[in-house]
């Protein structure tokens, strides 16, 4: 009670309003991005047009009829869903491994794992394209899949890890002595328990994967693309065309802005998870 | 079916050496005890015969087979844990269910056990709750349950009541002594509460620093202990250990002699030890007295049946009965 008799009236409302404002500030390039897409690429660059303008749908159209944008969404999600799916599969496993039967070197083989997180994507470009381009793999599902579910792996790996470890040994020990083998204490036990932070990892992992450029840019040409490198596809020769590139920004970051928003709950959950207890 | 072995058992922590070389041979149908100070090995032991350690060397061999290699799934054991180590996501029902799921039993039969076994252990009116619903009690049945169904070989307690409140202790060890009058399959259980091992035990095996420093039937401990260690360990309140002079008469290092066994008494005795009343814990039906001042050992205590009015500063005179005095040496070995 005296905490609350103690608030000034200026954090009554100044904390509101500080908080609006701090949202404003974020959300203005994404409204400005969505009323962009709805010029024509004329009025976009004109300042007196900022806010009052005459709504088209043109640059959608155009999207959607002239560059196969339907295409470049599909490979987004077949990509990003296979390789979220892979990426749990290997990494569920050993995250149970490295959180329930620790071996002497498994702190290093976390650290190591999250190492290569810090090497800059640049320095193997050279040997990844030349390897995807000679084994055949250029521009398929199958090595952006691949690309995707190795990039993020070290993420899931941890997040599960950090899941896990959270899980009582004894239950899992009950498990094995009730005649579980290992897959069966990973289906029955482990998913059951740990289905909060799974999801929430899946779920990061996605979004990761979605909004991967750099290497889904420059495996890809036409086949594999993704909303990524539609956008990047846009950067047309004689000029940026704002209103054309808007839409397609605003479609690609669509989807997952939305998904985002039906699952903040969760991905704010997973994310704080352990932190207070 | 039952029988447990263990063969020149070590288990190595790194480099720290938790069991060294051990033996040990629990008969069918035994209710066998391990029991010990905190970190003297016996949580180790019973988790080297279920096999959620490994051993370093030796053997464990369950009903005559070599099991040292054997998963924990497969050594058709049963345990208990301190912990409960329920399924947090199953109902009750589920818990009890589970192992016998695993193991592809037919769905009526599971139907069977799990109400014969929630029966026995008062558990029908709780068979779909979560373990989350049910209190300290409650779970530890759920995961004795769990265990019954199987019809293991052996079961394995690893200090099952320690979270329960000292009331709901007492009920419990009765239902798991009666449980095992009743199938007389094999149960090791591992306390640190001497009282437990004592009433529940048909052998303890008293353990210090991973090394057996004595089996055998209680009162073959609380009789003749074979060292200090034990003589001190079994019973309650503890033995009386008493060196110097006192003991030399007696052709000793150290004598022992449990609180039971002295009588006290407030008029001067002959040849009697003199003493001075710190503490008198008056329980009722007992007296227990704690007596500084006596040569060779302080405070001394002692059990005096009834109520006996002494309190704080009393000078009292001490008779030990002669017959029940035990003897060490200087290794603290008995006599």
């Amino acid at each position: 009670m005296a905490i609350v008799a103690q608030t000034s009236k200026l954090g009554i409302y100044g904390r509101p309003a500080l908080a609006w404002i701090v949202a404003l500030v974020f959300f203005f390039p994404i409204f400005w991005l969505i009323l962009t897409s709805f010029k024509t690429d004329a009025d976009a660059v004109k300042p007196e047009f900022l806010f009052f303008f005459t709504p088209t749908l043109d640059n959608y159209l155009n999207m959607t009829e002239n560059y196969d944008y339907w295409r470049f969404a599909t490979n987004s999600v077949v990509t990003s869903v296979l390789a979220t799916g892979v990426a749990l599969f290997v990494g569920i496993p050993a995250a149970y491994a490295m959180a329930f039967n620790p071996a002497r070197h498994t702190k290093d083989i976390l650290m190591w794992m999250l190492s290569t997180k810090m090497l800059p994507a640049a320095a193997v470009l050279y040997p990844m394209t030349f390897l995807a381009k000679s084994l055949g793999i250029f521009d398929t599902h199958f090595a952006v899949i691949l690309v995707l579910t190795l990039v993020n792996l070290p993420i899931v790996v941890w997040m599960l890890f950090t899941y896990f470890k959270e899980i009582p040994k004894d239950i899992i020990e009950a498990g094995q002595m009730d005649g579980v083998n290992t897959w069966g204490e990973i289906k029955e036990i482990l998913i059951p328990l740990a289905w909060g932070g799974i999801a929430s990892t899946a779920l990061l992992c996605f979004i990761f994967c979605w909004n991967e450029a750099y290497w889904t840019v420059r495996l890809t040409t036409t086949e594999a693309a993704t909303l990524s490198k539609l956008i990047e596809g846009n950067r047309a020769p004689e000029g940026l065309f704002f209103g054309r590139l808007s839409a397609v920004s605003a479609a690609a970051v669509g989807p997952i802005v939305v998904l985002g928003w039906f699952c903040q709950k969760q991905l704010v959950q997973g994310l704080t998870f352990g932190a207070v207890k | 079916m039952g029988q447990i072995v263990l063969k020149d058992v070590v288990k190595k922590f790194g480099d720290t050496e938790v069991i060294p070389p051990l033996n040990l041979t629990i008969e069918e149908g035994e209710f066998a005890v391990f029991v010990g100070p905190s970190g003297c090995g016996k949580s180790t032991l019973l988790r080297l015969i279920a096999g959620l350690e490994d051993t370093t060397e030796g053997q464990v061999l369950i009903d005559g087979e070599d099991m040292t290699e054997v998963s924990p799934s497969k050594r058709g054991l049963a345990m208990v844990f301190q912990s409960y180590a329920l399924y947090p996501h199953m109902t009750v029902r589920k818990n009890i269910a589970f192992p016998m799921r695993m193991a592809g039993m037919s769905e009526d039969e599971q139907n069977i056990r799990i109400e014969a076994a929630a029966k026995s252990l008062n558990l029908t009116d709780y068979l779909d709750r979560k373990p989350g619903q049910l209190s300290g009690g409650q779970r530890q049945r759920v995961a004795i349950g769990r265990a019954i169904v199987r019809e293991p070989s052996a079961f394995l307690f690893d200090e099952p009541l320690s979270n329960l409140d000292a009331a709901l202790r007492v009920g419990m060890r009765l239902e798991i002594s009666e449980m095992h009058k009743r199938l007389k399959t094999t149960m090791i259980y591992v306390t640190h509460d001497q009282v437990e091992a004592m009433t529940m035990a048909d052998r303890i095996v008293v353990l210090q620093a991973g090394v057996i420093e004595q089996v055998g039937t209680p009162l073959e401990l609380y009789h003749s202990p074979r060292n200090k260690f034990v003589a001190g360990f079994i019973g309650s309140p503890k033995m009386n250990l008493l060196e110097g002079a006192e003991a030399q008469k007696h052709k000793a290092h150290t004598i022992g002699i449990r609180p039971e066994h002295i009588k006290v008494s407030t008029k001067a005795v002959k040849g009697a030890w003199k003493g001075t009343v710190g503490v008198a814990e008056h329980l009722g039906s007992d007296t227990f007295i704690h007596i500084h001042g006596v040569e060779g050992c302080d405070p001394m205590t002692v059990r005096a049946a009834g109520d006996v009015a002494v309190k704080h500063g009393d000078k009292v005179y001490l008779t030990p009965e002669k017959s029940q005095i035990h003897k060490f040496d200087e290794a603290g070995l008995r006599i």
